[in-house]
């Protein structure tokens, strides 16, 4: 098996008294979707924060293609290949869905102090701004101020701002929520794709959705892993029967 | 995303216009002219940063009258100073000590960027005032007016009103069109992303520190620009040049203009300097005129209100009615 991209050990952070992720450990390979799953409040959002940069951990060491990055800023994280969308969609609403792109690819740009050009003259960002809206399927809203897009043509505005980055790890904060069934769909199908040549950390609610994307699954609750393997094997566990999917009757 | 460029013939015309002002204003008029093309330098810096980056500074005049300062103390008493020489060193000044201070404040942000730009102009201030560097709370005379001559050709003198005229209009013109150029190239874009979304603008990985920074330092430099001119002007300098008055004008300027277009920035200082020139006439208001800052005030209240995009936010819409360049005019919805 490949060696794991993201290693995270014994990860832990504290709000007051509150271990919002208490201890957790896991790892992420090279490609592929690791899910993580929990109910509200679980810490899967924290975790990804932490990841990202957004929050410092209490303790624990986060190791990037076998780096300690765990006192990175959230910038120079994404510099070294990590990108991530938001719970709560994270674009620039008043650029236009090309220009929101063009900017995230500005930020690979070997001169960005190209003081007295045009930004929109420069050909290599165009073209990656323009490849990325065509792979999450918005080529036609190009010109399209974000904030006229729908919400689920949002979602995917966003993965094609991490994308513009060419990052080699995604972090997915529940990417589907608030989607209708056909963006859904159109998402789940993204996101497969996508899975085949990045290394992805999906937190998703939605059950199906995980279940048809993930590899490997990380259960969490109150913070601690509670359990962690293929799908199949957290379908039968269990403990997170119990604490989290339900009965087995009660599922389809 | 960017808002209404006006077209150039019209920038153009404009200029043109101001250009032949010499040939049919007084003196008078010619003064008046010249302090509202160096407040529109000091206001077009400024919005780089609270128009453009979304940087409220309110200790923007440090920057002015560092470089007013500068022009003053090493202009030798009875000769003309180079301008070719002081310029440089008073705009070099203003720009270093905006990166000083800069490294400082731009980590702040929101009402804290607020206050400690504030208290930074402040020390400068206290710095001038209270000290017997610049001639303490009395200010410094600059005797002579700096020389443009080169290899023995003088290009534009600037005892003489005209030609001083010429000059700042040339200065505004360069300005106004650098920063339009900056704006468009990666920098300035970076710095738009910045108003609208910093914490998405960290996650793509730009490092926002030094963008601020640069920002910071530019508009500076800049305001060092107007101070230079301004200090050639009157011919005096005193502390009351970096207090926190003069930054609360200049901001206010932005604001009545229009934050976050060049044009209203340039449209702001005219309407402040002509509004102060109007209400502190005592041929208009006899005794009252002195109370100035009661009427002006009010109206810029008023204006404020009624123009929430300010004076050039007005302009903007006219073209827009107008149909004129309606696909620029679609990328601007943050007002």
């Amino acid at each position: 098996m490949a060696e794991p991209i993201l290693q995270v050990r014994n990860l832990t952070k504290h709000f007051g008294g509150l271990a919002a992720v208490d201890n957790v450990s896991l790892e992420i390979r090279p490609a592929g979707l690791h899910a993580v799953i929990g109910p509200n409040g679980a810490g899967k959002s924290t975790l990804i924060n932490l990841l990202s940069g957004e929050l410092s951990a209490s303790s624990g060491q986060i190791i990037f293609r076998g780096q300690e990055i765990g006192l990175l800023a959230p910038e120079q994280r994404s510099r070294r290949g990590i990108a991530r969308s938001f719970q709560k969609t994270n674009i620039f609403p008043s650029f236009t869905a090309l220009e929101n792109c063009r900017l995230a690819a500005q930020s690979r740009q070997p001169r960005p102090l190209a003081w007295m050009r045009d930004a929109l003259s420069d050909e290599s960002m165009m073209f990656t701004a323009t490849q990325v809206l065509a792979a999450v399927e918005l080529s036609g809203r190009a010109g399209d101020l974000a904030l006229a897009l729908s919400h689920g043509e949002q979602r995917q505005l966003e993965i094609a701002m991490c994308l513009a980055t060419e990052p080699e790890l995604l972090l997915l904060d529940e990417p589907l929520a608030g989607m209708g069934t056909e963006e859904s769909l159109r998402m789940v199908e993204l996101i497969k794709k996508l899975s085949a040549s990045h290394a992805i950390l999906l937190v998703e609610h939605d059950m199906d959705a995980v279940f048809q994307l993930a590899q490997v699954l990380t259960v969490m609750v109150d913070g601690r892993l509670l359990a962690s393997g293929t799908p199949e094997q957290i379908r039968a566990d269990r403990e997170v029967q119990a604490a989290y999917l339900g009965e087995p009757e009660n599922r389809p | 995303m960017l808002h209404v460029t006006l077209p150039r013939w019209f920038l153009l015309s404009l200029v043109l216009l101001l250009a032949l002002m010499p040939l049919g204003a007084t003196t008078f008029y010619l003064q008046l002219g010249a302090k509202i093309l160096i407040m529109a330098i000091f206001a077009l810096s400024l919005d780089l940063l609270v128009g453009h980056t979304g940087l409220i500074s309110f200790g923007h005049a440090a920057y002015f009258g560092v470089a007013a300062y500068t022009l003053a103390l090493i202009t030798p008493k009875y000769e003309a100073a180079n301008f070719w020489l002081t310029l440089p060193v008073a705009v070099a000044a203003a720009g270093i000590a905006a990166l000083v201070i800069g490294f400082l404040v731009v980590r702040t942000t929101g009402v804290y960027f607020i206050m400690v730009t504030l208290a930074f102009a402040q020390m400068l201030y206290a710095v001038f005032h209270d000290t017997k560097l610049g001639g303490g709370s009395d200010g410094i005379y600059i005797n002579v007016r700096p020389e443009l001559t080169i290899a023995g050709f003088k290009p534009l003198d600037l005892e003489n009103p005209a030609q001083f005229f010429y000059l700042t209009l040339i200065v505004l013109v360069v300005v106004y069109w650098f920063l339009s150029r900056i704006l468009h190239a990666p920098f300035g874009r970076a710095l738009a992303g910045l108003r609208v979304n910093e914490q998405r603008m960290r996650s793509i990985g730009f490092p926002v520190f030094f963008y601020k920074l640069g920002a910071f330092t530019l508009a500076g430099a800049v305001a060092g620009l107007a101070g230079y001119l301004a200090a050639c002007q009157f011919g005096f300098v005193n502390p009351e040049i970096l207090a926190w008055h003069q930054s609360g004008m200049v901001l206010m300027m932005v604001i009545l203009g229009g934050m976050g277009r060049l044009h209203g920035a340039v449209i702001g200082a005219a309407a402040y300097v002509l509004l102060q020139e109007l209400f502190s006439s005592s041929a208009l208001f006899g005794g009252y005129a002195k109370h100035w800052q009661l009427p002006m005030g009010s109206l810029i209240v008023i204006i404020v209100l009624a123009l929430p995009h300010g004076i050039g936010g007005m302009i903007d819409l006219a073209w827009r009615r107008r149909g004129f360049r309606q696909e620029e005019v679609a990328q601007n919805a943050d007002g």
